[in-house]
């Protein structure tokens, strides 16, 4: 339990002057409605969960669901009403405004949706600007702003003005000043959704590029249910405050908790998300076809070769040991069968 | 009753004005009435009632409560006088030690206080002062008299004006470049050279003492604002009214508490310019997102960090508009506060301009305009200026600046040596030109003056008379004729069909206030030449600016003109319309025409422009005319943004109007400046001043209540 970088219990952030009091009344038992009628909007309901080292959890969910509250709880730019919030085992609700400002200053990093770029500053500036607040020197600042500028390709645009540079220049701007201190956590409060599809793309795949290489601890959030497919180790999605499901991608197409999940996934291709062990069946005695495939691998990839055979196929480990079984027809479901049910 | 329905606030307005004729038509004119001239009210006469409030005595002549009300408010001009006055002479003596005499002596708290401010002030003006142009004070300051006239060395030489001048194009230089540069030099050579070295360092002095702090001050304040709605709430009334204030009426409060001189001019400086300072402040900072400033917080900021690195620069722009406002200020009162005292080029200004003599008045105002250009191009320019520290810079490149003003400094010096030997008479010209030795062009434009009079003197006083008897003299006699309780009726009806209950009782609550006062007559004659102003105004304004908006070009050109009429101080304005006019009410009123079409033409232009050019495309697309267009979309849609000039116009036309009284009026403003040379004149200039603010605050209230309820109706914010 000790690797889990951020670990929440409870939190829960109430807007309005008697919050406090309220959720104490509420015993837990916090109901958005009629805190509303008192006059106090719930912005995160009862959240838990841990993030370990190197995993990117992301955080799904409509505009006004809370994201972005409870990123502002962990981040402590906003404080939490209830609930304990551990930065890697340090209670970060108790901590001083000294130790606060040390841990931004070397542990956290954060990406804005609208970028929140410093305009009287140049890019190279901008990029520089925690290194020179935590007191490094000019010199030193400027040549690890260059390395960071160089890392997310800006290179010959050091010295523009953020109003001078198109959206996605100004995030990778955004992503380097983030990541100029060397944080250990990464906040990214939907980075790319202010950009256009193409753009977005592009830029996803360079942060995944990125995060191949460094390996941060990450919060990321975003309202495409795509996007959170593509980039997640863990998705956690959010209505009204509530984490209404926390769990890997291929788990949450698979079984949707509940209802308002289940209307995210109907939309998503599986055969994208799902890998052979989430579909395969228990290891039967029936004479398999000749054909083996990894259990890891994702069916798309595989799903024509299967296709292919009209006798079940083996499913292995990597050790080549036989754990299930896939028929085709099977494949033929999960591909198709969501959206049938659908139309 | 459809068109009722349809259109209900029609109705409402019809209802008020009927009510209000069938008022004035009711209720008569008192046989006894008639308006009070100026020095009428010091009279004791039998017929004049009186009461007695807090042991004072208030005279006034009685009326109909309905025509005039009595003056329930009279004693509190004397009692905020006595109050000021026990401040300052009873209130809480203390020990202090005086370092004069060397013993400590008895003094009340306020009156050390304002003592020690004295000082404070008056050293530092006279510090730059004598850099400028050379004294003793400064180091008197240090020592002592004594020390000083034991030797004569000890002093400050003073920079010949070739170093100043050099200096102000080598700082033009450093935070612009090349235009600015040959500005400011021009601008330095043409006063050494017109003779107005003196007074404009003076000037100089002055501002840069004011203006530096009333910045400090101003910022201050507002991050404080900003940071604490508390203090926000305490300050945001009397900011409202300082908006309002004209910067006249503060004169007299100040004198009492700090005396007179360039130090209580300083102070009085601060007092006006702080308040739009504060409350751009307080603007640019709300403005800043508060991504923006998360992600300051998440770089790692300490609070002070997040301050100075990310707020303040971020709300650069507006903080800049506060800057400029400020260096108005500035200049505006460098000339007002010579009534109480203050040297320099306002001083020369308020002396011709009492003689009449047209020609000096004009150069002095010159002058006082070029600097305040100078001084707002660089006060600008130093803002936008970027640090580019990380260009690899020689060293010649990284100092050339210094090393040019120490080339200049060394030129001059030889330069003003050389001349004391070549100027024999006394008077070196390359060290300073003396006050009458330099060129002057006074001669030139009283002649001009003289002969525009002489020819055209009948065409002139032709207009004069007519204007003054068709137009004004009914008009002013109108607004007279107005009972207070309509008046009251009126104010209030608008102020609710406009904003509701709130607003009736915020506008009527001001109304009421100078209706109690003892000058409602006076500020009705205020009210009739501002509103006559703002007419005429906002009718060029709105003309001239529609036509300039026409057409990018002339959209710059227009902009430029106010950018640079608006920089001139109040006062310059009256010198050519004195010229034109001589000493009458049209001069006044036509300086408050030319002065309050500055911000009708501005906000005209960029109400126009502030139209989505999506819309305007979408007309285009409609097959609309261009006619067509202007009325059916931009003026509706500009419309909010245009009230808000008429707001500033308003307030513009106020300030002229008060000023006028140098040249002669009748109205709130003569008191003012009656006040001025008045012992007991510290309450009645302050309730005076409140009055003036009030009628600016009852059309503020009105005009901002509307514009917010057709925002919301338009959808634009
Ligand atoms: N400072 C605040 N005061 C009051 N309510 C807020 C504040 N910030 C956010 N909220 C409310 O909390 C809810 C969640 O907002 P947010 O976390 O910004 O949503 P998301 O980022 O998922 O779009 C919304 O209903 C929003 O109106
Ligand atoms: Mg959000």
């Amino acid at each position: 339990m000790t690797d889990a970088v951020i670990k929440c219990e409870s939190v829960y952030k109430i807007f309005g002057v008697n919050a406090k009091k309220m959720l104490e009344e509420a015993n837990g038992n916090v109901d958005a409605k009629t805190f509303q009628e008192k006059g106090c909007i719930v912005g995160v309901n009862n959240a838990s969960f841990e993030v370990s080292k190197g995993e990117m959890l992301v955080v799904m969910g409509l505009s006004g669901s809370g994201k972005s509250t409870l990123l502002r709880c962990i981040s402590r730019l906003t404080d939490a009403t209830g609930g304990k919030i551990f930065i890697e085992g340090q209670d970060l609700l108790s901590l001083k405004e000294k130790e606060l400002i040390e841990l931004r200053r070397n542990k956290m990093g954060m990406v804005f949706q609208s970028f929140a770029l410093l305009p009287h500053k140049t890019v190279l500036e901008n990029i520089a600007f925690p290194l020179l607040v935590k007191g490094v020197e000019t010199e030193n600042s400027i040549n690890k702003a260059m390395d960071m500028v160089k890392l997310v390709g800006l290179d010959g645009r050091e010295n523009y003005f953020p109003r001078e540079l198109s959206g996605g220049q100004q995030q990778r701007v955004g992503i380097a000043r983030s990541l100029a201190v060397e944080p250990d956590i990464w906040f990214l409060d939907e980075p790319f959704s202010a950009l256009d599809p193409l753009i977005r793309k592009e830029m996803q795949d360079e942060f995944l590029r990125l995060q191949e290489k460094l390996k941060k601890t990450i919060m990321f959030i975003t309202h495409d249910f795509d996007e959170a497919l593509k980039l997640a180790d863990r998705i956690a999605i959010m209505k009204d405050g509530i984490i209404e499901q926390l769990d890997t991608p291929a788990k949450i197409v698979l079984n949707p908790a509940t209802e308002y999940v289940k209307k995210f996934t109907e939309e998503v291709p599986r055969e994208k998300v799902l890998i052979i062990e989430d579909v395969m069946d228990a290891p039967t005695s029936d004479n398999l076809s000749n054909l083996k495939v990894s259990k890891d691998e994702i069916i798309e990839n595989v799903a024509e070769k299967i296709l292919s055979q009209e006798k079940s196929v083996g499913v292995v480990d990597k050790n080549n040991k036989i754990v299930g079984t896939v028929h085709p027809s099977k494949i033929i479901h999960t591909v198709f069968g969501g959206r049938k049910e659908n139309s | 009753m459809e068109l009722l329905k349809k259109y209900p606030k029609l109705f409402q307005w019809l209802f008020l004005l009927v009510v209000f004729f069938a008022l004035c038509f009711a209720i008569d004119v008192p046989e006894t009435y008639k308006f009070i001239r100026g020095q009428a009210e010091f009279i004791k006469d039998p017929n004049q009632s009186t009461y007695i409030l807090f042991g004072k005595e208030v005279r006034y002549y009685a009326f109909d409560n309905f025509w005039r009300l009595p003056p329930l408010l009279g004693w509190l001009p004397i009692w905020i006088n006595d109050g000021l006055f026990f401040l300052l002479n009873e209130w809480m003596p203390m020990e202090f030690w005086d370092s004069a005499t060397q013993e400590y002596k008895t003094r009340p708290l306020v009156l050390q206080i304002s003592r020690n401010i004295t000082a404070f002030m008056t050293f530092l003006i006279e510090l730059i002062r004598e850099i400028l142009l050379g004294g003793v004070e400064t180091i008197v300051a240090f020592t002592s008299w004594n020390f000083v006239s034991a030797y004569p060395w000890a002093k400050l030489p003073g920079l010949p004006w070739t170093i100043v001048a050099a200096g102000a194009a080598i700082l033009a230089y450093k935070l612009s470049g090349k235009g600015l540069a040959i500005f400011a030099g021009l601008v330095m050579i043409y006063i050494s050279v017109f003779g107005q070295w003196k007074p404009s360092m003076q000037t100089l002095s002055f501002i840069l003492v004011a203006a530096p702090l009333s910045f400090i001050f101003g910022l201050s304040l507002g991050v404080m604002a900003y940071k604490s709605k508390r203090v926000e709430k305490a300050l945001y009334p009397i900011l409202l009214v300082m908006q309002t204030m004209p910067q006249y009426a503060v004169l007299v409060p100040a004198m009492v508490l700090f005396g007179i001189g360039d130090h209580a001019a300083v102070i009085i400086t601060m007092v006006v310019a702080i308040p739009p300072m504060i409350l751009l402040t307080l603007l640019g900072l709300r403005g800043v997102s508060p991504e923006v400033i998360e992600a300051g917080k998440m770089s790692g900021c300490s609070n002070w960090q997040l301050l100075t690195e990310v707020l303040i620069p971020t709300a650069r722009r507006d903080i800049l508009i506060g800057v400029n406002q400020v260096i108005m200020v500035c200049f505006s009162m460098a000339v007002i506060s010579a009534f109480i005292g203050a040297k320099g080029l306002g001083w020369n200004l308020l002396l011709a301009l009492n003689q009449l003599n047209i020609g000096l008045a004009l150069e002095a105002g010159l002058c006082i305009s070029l600097i305040a250009i100078l001084l707002d191009k660089m006060s600008l320019a130093w803002a936008n200026k970027q640090t580019d520290y990380f260009g690899n810079l020689t060293f010649y490149q990284r100092y050339k600046n210094t090393i040019f003003f120490g080339g200049a400094v060394v030129v001059g010096m030889i330069l003003a040596l050389a001349g004391s030997f070549f100027f024999k008479e006394g008077f070196n010209y390359l060290y300073e030109v003396p006050h009458n030795k330099g060129i002057s062009t006074a001669d030139f434009w009283n002649k001009g003056v003289d002969w525009i009079f002489d020819t055209f003197f009948v065409y002139i006083k032709a207009f004069n008379t007519w204007l003054i008897t068709e137009v004004l003299q009914p008009m002013r006699a109108l607004y007279l004729r107005m009972p207070a309780v309509a008046t009251l009726v009126l104010v209030v009806g608008a102020g609710y069909i406009i904003g509701g209950i709130r607003s009736a009782f915020t506008v009527g609550g001001l109304t009421l206030f100078i209706a109690l006062s003892p000058w409602w007559d006076r500020a009705l004659v205020t009210t009739y030449m501002a509103t006559f102003g703002v007419i005429v105004s906002c009718t060029i304004g709105f003309v001239v600016g529609t036509l300039c908006q026409q057409n990018t070009y002339t959209t710059k050109f227009m902009l430029g003109i106010c950018d640079i009429f608006q920089t001139f101080p109040s006062f310059v304005y009256l010198i050519p319309v004195m010229m034109l006019f001589g000493v009458t009410d049209t001069s006044v009123l036509i300086a408050v025409i030319v002065y309050a079409t500055i911000p009708a033409t501005r906000y005209t232009i960029e109400g126009l422009r502030s139209v989505p050019v999506a819309l305007h495309d979408a007309a285009t697309m409609s097959g609309v005319t261009k006619l067509q267009r202007l009325f059916k979309i931009e003026f509706p849609l500009a419309f909010p943004h245009m009230m808000l000039g008429l707001n500033q116009t308003i307030v513009f036309a106020l300030f002229m109007v008060i000023i006028g009284a140098f040249i002669g009026t009748e109205d709130l403003g003569q008191y003012i400046l009656k006040a001025l040379s008045d012992k007991a004149g510290g309450g009645k200039g302050l309730v005076l001043g409140i009055c003036v603010a009030f009628i600016g605050l009852i059309f503020d209230n009105l005009i901002r209540t509307w514009v917010e309820k057709r925002k919301k109706h338009l959808g634009i914010d």
